[in-house]
């Protein structure tokens, strides 16, 4: 029989650029273990996984990140006093910081638990010190360095050679081949997502992904390859593919392994015409392409429940190579009163 | 010797996955025939004696394109030296 257990999943933004919400409720609701209660936590009253009744029971807004953490806690006692919450499943960058910091508040005070990275983790493996963080764990990543003003453009050559990627600390990146178009990507990134920008070297070859979920003590409990064979203007998955590549699996497994990974993660790699790995970025949860490790066999959100409660996972140690995953745009119809509801009383 | 990588996945319709990249390509059924040789480890003279056999095809121009398909093949990273 299976355990009745309710979880509140963020990332319900189902968009084309997509939260992985709805991936990850999809995977809680075929746990052959967990019949589960979906509480949908969303930012925007545009997020389509909230008018998603058949996967999600209830939704609530949340504050943005920017609002605080005791802003967030009280919203978060309030939703529980009235759904009585097991679990928080976060899903956003940009949130994870609060709620990590807030998960010790959260299992004392209100028995809400999750399985999130450490604060260090969460830091260190972040863009700006990615370069650090490959030297420490004796990773390969792309050299990079950080800048805060278009004086230090030209000094560029002395450091990189042409092209070079243009990144902002969260968010866009795009490949610059003089120094005019970093100048043009430097005002473009920073009016959107603020100082440094990263400078990294850019790199020939094939991106390729990882989804994993380390269990906080150096065991990798599973863990997909991907690469995508379809990509939106955004850079983002639209096909992908599960790959059989035993070096990426070990370049993955070393990493989880060298910093007790705490959680879901998504590594972007790419493997450069001689066959070398260099990591791209640390991405601190779970993709939007997770559904697929599901289809090949790794429900990877079930284990991370079972870790989440403090129980022993299924540690997988295979999956079905060559499954894709075809995302597709759905319009869903929805009622003005569900839109006015959620609007208005903040939940649906 | 040069032979097919062991992991590539070849269906009767001459679909062709190389698992290690997630390529896909589709070949004719020459092709495919060739392909199958060579991930059956046949040496050149067996391949082109087999393709011989069966296609009106002068050992020229099969010749040619034996050199040209190898070449595309290796491109393409589904080749190995064993």
């Amino acid at each position: 029989m299976k355990r009745t257990i309710t979880i509140a999943v963020t990332g319900l933004n189902a968009i084309d650029s997509p939260g992985p919400g709805v991936p990850v409720i999809r995977a809680l609701r075929e746990s052959k273990e967990f019949d589960v209660r979906i509480i949908g936590l969303s930012y925007e009253t545009l997020e389509p996984g909230i008018y998603m009744h058949d996967l999600v029971d209830k939704s609530y807004q949340i504050p943005f990140p920017k609002s605080g953490q005791e802003v967030l806690f009280q919203r978060l006692a309030y939703i529980d006093s009235v759904e009585d919450i097991d679990l928080i499943f976060p899903n956003f960058d940009a949130e994870l910081f609060n709620f990590i910091k807030l998960a010790p508040r959260l299992e004392k005070e209100l028995n809400i638990k999750t399985f999130l990275p450490t604060v260090e983790q969460f830091e260190a493996r972040h863009k700006v010190n990615l370069s650090e963080y490959g030297k420490k764990h004796g990773i390969d990543v792309p050299h990079s360095k950080m800048i805060f003003s278009t004086s230090e453009i030209p000094s560029i050559p002395s450091e990189f050679t042409y092209p070079v990627v243009v990144k902002g600390q969260f968010y866009d990146a795009s490949i610059a081949y003089n120094a005019e178009q970093v100048a043009t990507y430097f005002h473009k990134i920073s009016a959107k997502w603020g100082l440094p920008v990263i400078i990294q070297q850019f790199i020939y070859g094939t991106e390729v992904n990882l989804i994993a979920l380390g269990d906080g003590k150096g065991g990798t409990v599973g863990m997909v390859p991907m690469r995508k064979t379809y990509i939106t203007d955004k850079g983002k998955a639209w096909a992908g593919v599960a790959l059989d590549d035993d070096d990426l699996l070990n370049a993955g497994r070393k990493l989880i392994a060298a910093t007790n990974w705490r959680g879901g993660l998504e590594l972007e790699y790419i493997k450069s015409s001689d066959d070398k790995y260099y990591l791209l970025e640390i991405n601190p949860r779970f993709p939007a392409w997770v559904y697929l490790a599901v289809g090949c066999g790794q429900n990877l959100p079930e284990q991370w429940v079972k870790l989440a409660l403090g129980e022993n996972p299924t540690f997988y140690d295979t999956y079905s190579v060559g499954k894709m995953f075809i995302r597709y745009s759905w319009d869903m119809i929805v009622d003005l009163k569900e839109f006015e509801t959620i609007s208005t009383l903040g939940e649906l | 010797m040069v032979t097919l990588k062991k992991n590539i996945a070849i269906s009767d319709s001459g679909f062709v996955f190389n698992p290690s990249n997630g390529d896909s390509f589709s070949l004719n059924q020459i092709g495919l025939d060739m392909l199958l040789q060579l991930k059956d480890a046949r040496s050149e003279e067996e391949l082109k004696a087999v393709i011989l056999s069966k296609y009106d095809i002068d050992k020229d121009t099969l010749d040619s394109d034996y050199y040209d398909f190898l070449k595309m093949l290796g491109q393409f990273k589904l080749l190995e030296v064993s």
